[in-house]
């Protein structure tokens, strides 16, 4: 069955994230003095066949280690879903895997 | 090494150097040009090439290979040419990634720590100064350790990062082989144009015989382009080469 | 149909009744669609078309003059340089890294689809006040857009200007540039020759973006406008590189008949012009043409402007090479239909037709001769006098303010996120000298490489006070700053920018900017072979200035003799060619200073202005100069404080008085006025020159030093006037090198870094 990945790519904890920077000085001069710290990481969808959930999950790891995610300054970390559920949060009709684009967003 | 022979049959031919495209690569045409400045032969390679034998040094040239999409170099390394490419360099072949070639090095683990986004989060395009740290190896032969190089820069993610265990491993091995500086050869934080950590321009594996740096060398090799500083580089490969700088010989930098 | 879709489409009821009479039926939805597009402004050039016929198009160079996707011009040696000028106003406004980023697309397939490498970009950009943050917005993402996608194919983006002025506040200019090389022998055309051949649409899949772009671009920015983002288009780089690459390489093997890129109006305006261009017809089917988004009607596909597409004609034996050199590539090509015989653009969906309509019709766009008027303000414009204003009383404090002026101060921050240098032929960078030199591998030998030289002009002020004046002074200085690095002008290609030509100021003012452009080319011998006008840039009302950019490419027989700005040696003397009047109005002292837009442009001799070229470019090719710099925005103390910064040495200056005021003497925009130095041996000759050619000539000072240290002599007929005093000197500016660098390199970089503007 199908199945969607949502993986979120960070980078990992005490390397220094520039973008992270800018946007907690920006939020700063917005007024949001209660911001601590802001992390810029990268957001994917990925749809995949698999027999079950943990078969999608090894798949997407797999895919993670090798080239979703940089692992000497990256982390990851996977959620998988059925995909009709998916579409049904996102209140589109389940036809055919439609709303299931596979891409990578940046 | 009982080389007569072998010396005059190189002296009749050239140095051999393939330039590798990706989809994407940009600075192809550059390479290919400034080793036939430099007296070179040089020859393109396809990235789907798996055969990449009969070359006395391969170039992967600067870039955007695959668009950087994701991350810089991160889906160029699962080319089928750099299959061939690991299989040249583990047998001792001459590697030089400049700039997005040093960025694929990196992601295919050619070469230890990765690359991040530059501390300014801007492409950074001009001529920096460079302090050459280990003058012992084949890209750099031609040089004076200490050297100071000015050759430009055009990059967007060119921040090195390495952790504090590696960086002292590259340390205590001579890896590092260029630094930025000054024009006076002090390696400062001014003088870092893009947040590299410890001002790392360039590096080389243990063997000696990959190395990876952002500076262009082959965009400075003509007067006309207002600087020759890249021929040092190229003249360094060449004398390596002439001196029968197989691979086997002399390459090990330990 | 609903009431009235037509005017949805931007199409005006008298326009949908010459359709409805052409046709002799009521338009299709589809049909309506295809010329709303094509009779739009931006593609149809229905108010510019009879007034640009003005300019002459023609000289021994030029091999295509306009009406092409791009000019070419004869450089000799079996090579050509091909270029062309393309606007991307009005998507920058709204979505400022994509706007800009997808104008670099398309002006780089405009030069490759005529078979040329593209070698150089260019970029004229204008904002409004660079203390607003939403301006630092725009400007940031244009640039960031520009570098984006131009590093990524490895075009560099070699020379440029960026002013900030308050009327493009809401409606900046982002005029980009773009220059090819190529074999004479290689030229394609966007041609649909030959009926029977096959039409193939080659490179990405076409989906939903950019719909009605031309539209777009040819209506006034409101505050609906920013609703109207999805009409902007998202650019692919790596793609284009590809597509590049892919067609240069079809263009070579001969396989193609022509080929046209899809810009504005993607599909309709590509196999339309094409059709029109060759006298004969297409039949396309649009179930063929590959898609990224379902469900997409005939309407949008006919009129989706998504990026990096291609349409190319191709004999039907020669398809399978072409596909099989595209997949290569990783890119597709596919058969959409075929060229016929009855001058019909015929488009089916499935089979059943859902738009048929003779090519030349859409193709030929009415043309209108719109009312003229001239404006009021500009008789009170004239009439003020600057004479009225105050003197300042600290020289130092004006020239430190006007280098600190964004519009003055270095652009290091812009052109340094360029990559500028990739492909090794920019022999001068950026910032060095007043044009952009590259070498042409293919020309010349190693030591002797001719050289092409690259520039971008205009002052948007001038014409705001007098456009026919200002245009001409636009084509004077582009033609001057290639004399100043020693380059003959070969042609030029140019992006007209105005406001709603439907009202008869605006249309007067664009009237006169060709008029004045025109008879500058004809007097300088200068063919233009390419452009581009962009109307409608106004902004709830407020007009921009208008601006009619000047794009020029010139000749460099050698480029070892490239002269660049900077001043070298110590010692060197410092002469000014030409003759300094009160020429104030609209300059940059006026603005800054004083708060005023006002007054009349500088003078312009063009017989003056061209004596001046030809003993500058004179010089340098004997090798007498060691610098040249024109004398533009803020005047003799500017270009002076500029020659200084670039060659890291000072000057000791001693000007002659004359009856004008000081800060007259110092901050004129006179034209024709270039600041030279050479080494004092070569002064006999230059002088030569200078008299020969007729040309004013005054020797200002010497190199040397730490500062700008400049003196008006009191009383007449000194000889020497660099020499000690022996004459009374009045000290106006004193300023150390350091002091002017800082001020000047930094402007930009800490306007930006002022309240960051990270995000908006």
């Amino acid at each position: 069955m199908l199945w969607k990945a949502r993986v979120r790519v960070t980078l990992k904890n005490g390397i220094l994230d520039p973008q992270g920077k800018v946007l907690e000085g920006s939020l700063d001069r917005l007024g949001y003095k209660e911001v601590r710290e802001v992390r810029v990481g990268k957001y994917m969808e990925i749809a995949l066949e698999a027999e079950d959930a943990p078969g999608a999950r090894a798949r997407v790891e797999e895919m993670c280690r090798r080239l979703l995610a940089n692992p000497v300054i990256e982390n990851f970390a996977v959620d998988i879903e059925p995909c009709d559920a998916m579409a049904a949060m996102a209140g589109t009709p389940g036809t055919s895997g439609a709303p299931c684009a596979t891409g990578v967003a940046r | 090494m009982s080389g007569g022979s072998g010396m005059d049959m190189k002296s009749m031919k050239k140095m051999k150097v393939g330039v590798v495209i990706f989809p994407g690569s940009n600075c192809d045409h550059d390479c290919y040009h400034a080793a036939q400045v430099m007296g070179m032969e040089a020859e393109y390679i396809w990235h789907a090439a798996r055969d990449v034998s009969g070359f006395d040094c391969i170039i992967l040239p600067g870039g955007f290979s695959y668009g950087d999409y994701l991350r810089a170099g991160a889906v160029a390394r699962f080319s089928p040419v750099m299959e061939a490419v690991t299989k040249f360099a583990e047998r001792g072949g001459l590697v030089l990634g400049i700039c997005n070639g040093f960025q694929i090095l990196l992601e295919a683990g050619l070469l230890p720590g990765a690359m991040m986004r530059n501390r300014n989060l801007k492409f950074i395009c001009k001529t920096i100064h460079l302090r050459v740290e280990n003058a012992g190896t084949p890209f750099t032969g031609a040089c004076t350790p200490g050297q100071v190089l000015a050759v430009p820069i055009a990059h967007g993610e060119g921040n090195y990062y390495i952790d504090p265990e590696g960086l002292r491993e590259l340390n205590a091995n001579k890896q590092v082989v260029f630094r930025y500086c000054d024009s006076h050869g002090a390696v400062t934080d001014e003088a870092n144009p893009n947040g590299s950590c410890d001002n790392i321009a360039g590096i080389i594996n243990r063997e000696g015989n990959v190395l990876g740096m952002m500076p262009h060398p082959e965009r400075c090799v003509e007067r006309v382009l207002g600087g020759e500083d890249g021929r040092f580089v190229f003249a360094s490969l060449l004398k390596h080469w002439s001196q029968g700088g197989g691979c086997d010989a002399g390459c090990a930098l330990a | 149909m609903q009431d009235a879709p037509w005017r949805e489409m931007g199409l005006k009821d008298h326009e949908y009744e010459r359709i409805v009479e052409i046709m002799g039926r009521e338009p299709t939805y589809t049909e309506l669609g295809m010329f709303s597009a094509m009779w739009s402004e931006h593609c149809g050039y229905k108010h510019s078309k009879s007034t640009l016929k003005l300019f002459p198009t023609k000289s021994e160079r030029v091999l295509q003059g306009p009406g092409e996707n791009a000019g070419i011009v004869d450089i000799g040696g079996g090579m050509a340089l091909v270029m062309k000028m393309e606007s991307h106003n009005h998507p920058s406004a709204i979505e400022p890294y994509q706007g800009a980023a997808t104008g670099i697309g398309g002006i780089l397939r405009d030069i490759f689809t005529m078979g040329a490498r593209p070698v150089a970009l260019l970029d004229s950009l204008r904002f409004g006040d660079l203390s607003n943050d939403k301006v630092k917005y725009l400007f940031d993402g244009v640039v960031s857009g520009i570098a984006g996608y131009g590093n990524c194919i490895g075009v560099p983006t070699v020379a440029g200007e960026v002013y900030f002025e308050e009327p493009y506040t809401r409606n900046p200019l982002v005029n980009v540039m773009c220059v090819g090389i190529m074999k004479t022998s290689e030229i394609a055309r966007g041609v649909a020759a030959g009926v029977g051949n096959a039409v193939m649409v080659i490179g990405s899949k076409t989906g939903r973006d950019g719909i009605h772009g031309a539209t777009f671009a040819s209506v006034e920015l409101d505050e609906r406008s920013e609703e109207r983002r999805p009409a902007v288009q998202v650019g692919d780089p790596f793609t284009e590189k590809l597509l590049v690459e892919a067609c240069l390489e079809i263009i070579r093997s001969g396989y193609v008949v022509g080929i046209q890129d899809m810009g504005a109006a993607g599909l309709t305006s590509s196999t339309v012009e094409m059709a029109a261009r060759a006298g004969t017809g297409m039949e396309i089917e649009l179930s063929l043409v590959p898609r990224r988004e379902e469900g997409m009607t005939p309407y949008e596909i006919m009129l989706s402007e998504s990026q990096e597409r291609m349409v190319a004609v191709v004999e039907p034996d020669k398809v399978d090479k072409v596909r099989e050199i595209f997949a290569r590539w990783g890119l597709d090509a596919v058969v959409v239909g075929h060229v016929t015989g009855d001058g019909l653009m015929r488009v089916k969906e499935n089979g059943k037709v859902v738009a048929e309509i003779p090519a030349k019709i859409l193709a030929e766009a009415p043309v209108y001769n719109p009312e003229a008027r001239r404006p009021a303000r500009i008789d009170e414009l004239h009439a003020f006098d600057p004479a009225t204003l105050p003197e300042p009383q600290d020289y130092d404090e004006v020239l430190m303010e006007l280098i600190s002026s964004p519009s003055i101060a270095s652009k290091e921050w812009v052109y340094e996120q360029y990559d500028y240098m990739v492909r090794t032929n920019t022999a001068i960078v950026p910032g060095v000298a007043d044009a952009a030199v590259l070498r042409v591998k293919e020309l010349g030998t190693p030591g002797h490489e001719v050289g092409i030289a690259l520039t971008v002009d205009c002052q948007g002020r001038y014409c705001y006070l007098d456009p026919y004046q200002g245009a001409a002074i636009a084509v004077a200085e582009a033609s001057r700053n290639l004399a100043c690095v020693g380059a003959e002008p070969l042609a030029i290609t140019d992006c007209l920018n105005f406001g709603n030509p439907e009202k008869p100021e605006m249309f007067w003012e664009f009237q006169e900017s060709v008029k004045g452009m025109a008879d500058a080319c004809r007097k300088l011998g200068i063919p233009v072979i390419s452009g581009n006008v962009s109307f409608y840039n106004e902004a709830e009302g407020v007009a921009i200035y208008p601006t009619p950019v000047v794009g020029m490419a010139g000749l460099l027989p050698d480029v070892g003799l490239t002269v660049t700005q900077g001043f070298k040696t110590e010692g060197d003397l410092i002469v000014l060619l030409g003759a300094t009047g009160p020429d104030m109005g609209g300059s940059d002292y006026l603005k800054v200073i004083h708060g005023v837009v006002a007054g009349r442009p500088p003078r312009l001799d063009l017989e003056a202005e061209s004596r001046v070229q030809a003993c500058c470019r004179d010089a340098a090719r004997r090798g007498l100069l060691s610098s040249a710099h024109d004398c533009a925005e803020g005047g003799l103390a500017v270009a002076l404080t500029e020659s200084c910064i670039s060659g890291g040495v000072g000057a000791h200056i001693a000007l002659r008085d004359s009856d004008m005021r000081h800060d007259f003497l110092l901050f004129s925009e006179s034209q024709g006025r270039i600041v030279v130095s050479l080494p004092e041996k070569n002064l006999g000759e230059l002088e030569g020159l200078a008299r020969h050619h007729g040309v004013p000539f005054e020797v200002i000072g010497r190199v040397g030093g730490a500062r700008l240290v400049m003196r008006v002599v009191e009383g007449a007929g000194n000889s020497d006037p660099a020499g000690p005093g022996r004459f009374q000197m009045r000290r106006l500016i004193d300023l150390g090198l350091r002091e002017l660098e800082r001020a000047w390199r930094t402007s930009i970089a800490r306007h930006m870094t002022d309240g960051e503007s990270g995000s908006i």
